[in-house]
């Protein structure tokens, strides 16, 4: 019975990939888009935290240096 | 003009924030409110039998999935975002958007790796009843998946059930349920899925009508504008009454944004209401001369949205920026003194750790936690740094209650006469039924605009201003980003709009 409902539930997903077409479609972009998606953010916006700090300790050392000095002047960066 | 605007580096990951979010919300209430309307569909067909039933849902639900996949991923290059150009900010709040995200994740992972393939796959897979179950759970879901990301939002905007963790730079989440069930939360998260169910109803009234105009698929057009223009109906109500209540929790925890939103600056016993107006844009805070160029006002009525009473005092940005004695208060300049001594205690709190005096620590602690609720005022220079772009924020906030009532008209038109089957006969009512597809975005945008332009300067409502929050990044690295994404986005919509064209023109014969 649970074998049963287990390949049935198999052959709809099966069955459902295999019988798309506008799907397919959907498919691909979702695929292209994540792998585009990812790659740029993982390139261009890095965690500065995570890549400058090897602990948490010196991350909230880092912050809490932040917090104390003063903030930068409108046009300074 | 261009020599106006200030193109600091804060300033371009304002703008790259806010291009990700407002490119995300192109598809997230399509997806929350349509999900709805093809489990009515589906429930009218399985009550019915009726096979039209079927294959009216099975075409909104193409379309669904077609704005579904084009939208899946865009919210995540916010994290991102947080990561990079928000980096102290991302730090300070990982404990309290740890929580809700991660829920927000279980759930959208388990209802895609599930319920969607039964909706999609089920079809003469499963029982009707079960197939709906799934359809359902599929609206369901994602409108509680929505929850989880407003919740954080609502949080930022009134920050609540934490505690400043000054050890680690850190906002601790010490009561879940108050973060969950904050006002704010609340109101953000009911005004914005109603008013992605009223999108989606226009979106359905909006492509049906096009297919009167061409004279096709007319019972499917027909019976799709009866549902969807009942649904919009009912949840433009509910938008009005939620954004009721929005604009009463703004009156009590963010009065400088609903003082923006009504470009109020001197406030008033009681304060009238501008349903329009033009502001003299030499308007300055302080300069106690008139903010409009011209108005229309009714009188009395931001007190009664406001406060609830008639009679009631409504403050403007120079009471709140300098100060209302006789109506108890505190002046921006008197908080920033209080948040300099935060960040000053903040300072030797810090030094005196790393000295190792506990003496010192306690002292410090004490001084901290005395003034820590104004703490982000500490890292203003002067009072007027606390008022958010008052023009944006007016003028969004009437261009979204003008299309939202327009919306509501059209749909009230769109029922009475597809009720009175005399719809096909309303040309011109068909081509602004179209029309409105764009002016639901226009508003539904604009809605974002006044609640995120509206709280500025802040990150976390008087605690954080974005000035701190941001990363030490030079604004040519933003820049570069901007404009790459700004070019992906675009292209991914232009996708989004050709799909979709093509598969409203294919109609419901191919899915």
């Amino acid at each position: 019975m649970r074998v049963g409902a287990i390949s049935n539930l198999l052959a709809m997903y099966v069955q459902g990939f295999r019988s798309m077409r506008l799907g397919r479609t959907l498919w691909a972009i979702i695929l292209v888009k994540l792998v585009v998606l990812f790659t740029l953010a993982r390139l261009l916006l890095p965690n500065q935290l995570q890549e400058r700090f090897d602990n948490d300790q010196d991350r909230a050392a880092h912050v809490l240096g932040q917090l104390v000095r003063p903030p930068p002047a409108p046009g300074a960066r | 003009m261009l020599e106006q605007i200030d193109f600091t580096q804060v300033n371009w990951a304002r703008a790259q924030f806010a291009l990700t979010a407002m490119f995300h919300w192109i598809f997230v209430p399509l997806t929350l409110g349509l999900s709805f309307l093809v489990a009515f569909f589906e429930s009218i067909y399985v009550k019915t039998g009726n096979l039209e039933w079927k294959r009216l849902t099975r075409f909104w639900m193409s379309l669904f999935a077609i704005n579904f996949a084009i939208g899946v991923a865009t919210g995540i290059i916010m994290e991102f975002e947080f990561g990079t150009n928000w980096s102290n900010y991302s730090w300070m709040v990982g404990d309290i958007f740890g929580a809700p995200l991660a829920v927000e994740g279980i759930f959208a992972f388990f209802i895609e790796a599930t319920f969607f393939a039964v909706m999609f796959f089920g079809w003469d897979r499963v029982s009707q009843k079960t197939h709906l179950f799934a359809t359902w759970m599929v609206a369901v879901g994602s409108n509680l998946s929505a929850l989880w990301i407003l919740v954080a939002n609502g949080w930022m905007q009134l920050p609540v059930g934490m505690t400043f963790n000054p050890d680690l730079a850190r906002f601790e989440m010490t009561n879940f349920w108050a973060v969950l069930f904050s006002p704010v939360a609340i109101s953000k998260f009911t005004h914005t899925t109603a008013s992605g169910f009223m999108l989606a109803s226009v979106f359905v009234i909006g492509v049906s009508a096009w297919f009167l105009l061409k004279g096709r698929h007319l019972q499917l057009a027909k019976r799709s504008i009866l549902v969807a223009a009942t649904f919009g109906l009912l949840s433009g109500l509910f938008v009005a009454f939620s954004g009721d209540e929005a604009a009463f929790t703004n009156a009590h925890h963010q009065p400088m944004k609903l003082a923006a939103m009504e470009s109020l600056y001197a406030g008033g016993v009681p304060s009238g209401l501008i349903p329009f107006g033009i502001l003299d844009p030499a308007k300055q805070p302080g300069d106690g001369k008139d903010a409009f160029l011209l108005k229309v006002e009714v009188p009395g009525v931001l007190s009664l949205l406001a406060n609830r009473v008639l009679t009631s005092f409504v403050p403007g940005i120079d009471d709140l920026l300098y100060g209302n004695p006789q109506q108890g208060i505190m002046s921006t300049g008197e908080k920033i003194s209080r948040g300099k001594l935060a960040v000053a205690a903040l300072a030797s709190y810090k030094e005196a750790k790393q000295s190792g005096d506990p003496a010192a620590v306690e002292i410090a602690l004490g001084e901290l936690r005395a003034n820590q609720d104004y703490l982000g005022y500490g890292y203003l220079e002067r009072a007027e740094e606390a008022v958010p772009p008052v023009a944006l924020t007016f003028y969004s906030f009437r261009a979204m209650i003008a299309l939202g009532t327009v919306l509501m008209l059209v749909m009230l038109l769109f029922f009475y006469f597809t009720w009175k089957n005399r719809i096909a006969e309303q040309r011109w009512l068909l081509r602004l039924g179209v029309l409105s597809i764009f002016l639901a975005y226009l508003a539904s945008e604009m809605g974002w605009v006044v609640a995120e332009v509206g709280r500025q300067p802040w990150a976390i409502q008087n605690l954080l201003p974005v000035t701190v929050a941001n990363s030490n990044l030079t604004a040519g690295t933003v820049q570069a980003t901007f404009f790459l994404f700004l070019a992906i986005f675009s292209t991914l919509l232009i996708a989004e709009i050709r799909i979709l064209l093509k598969q409203i023109q294919t109609g419901p014969e191919g899915h």
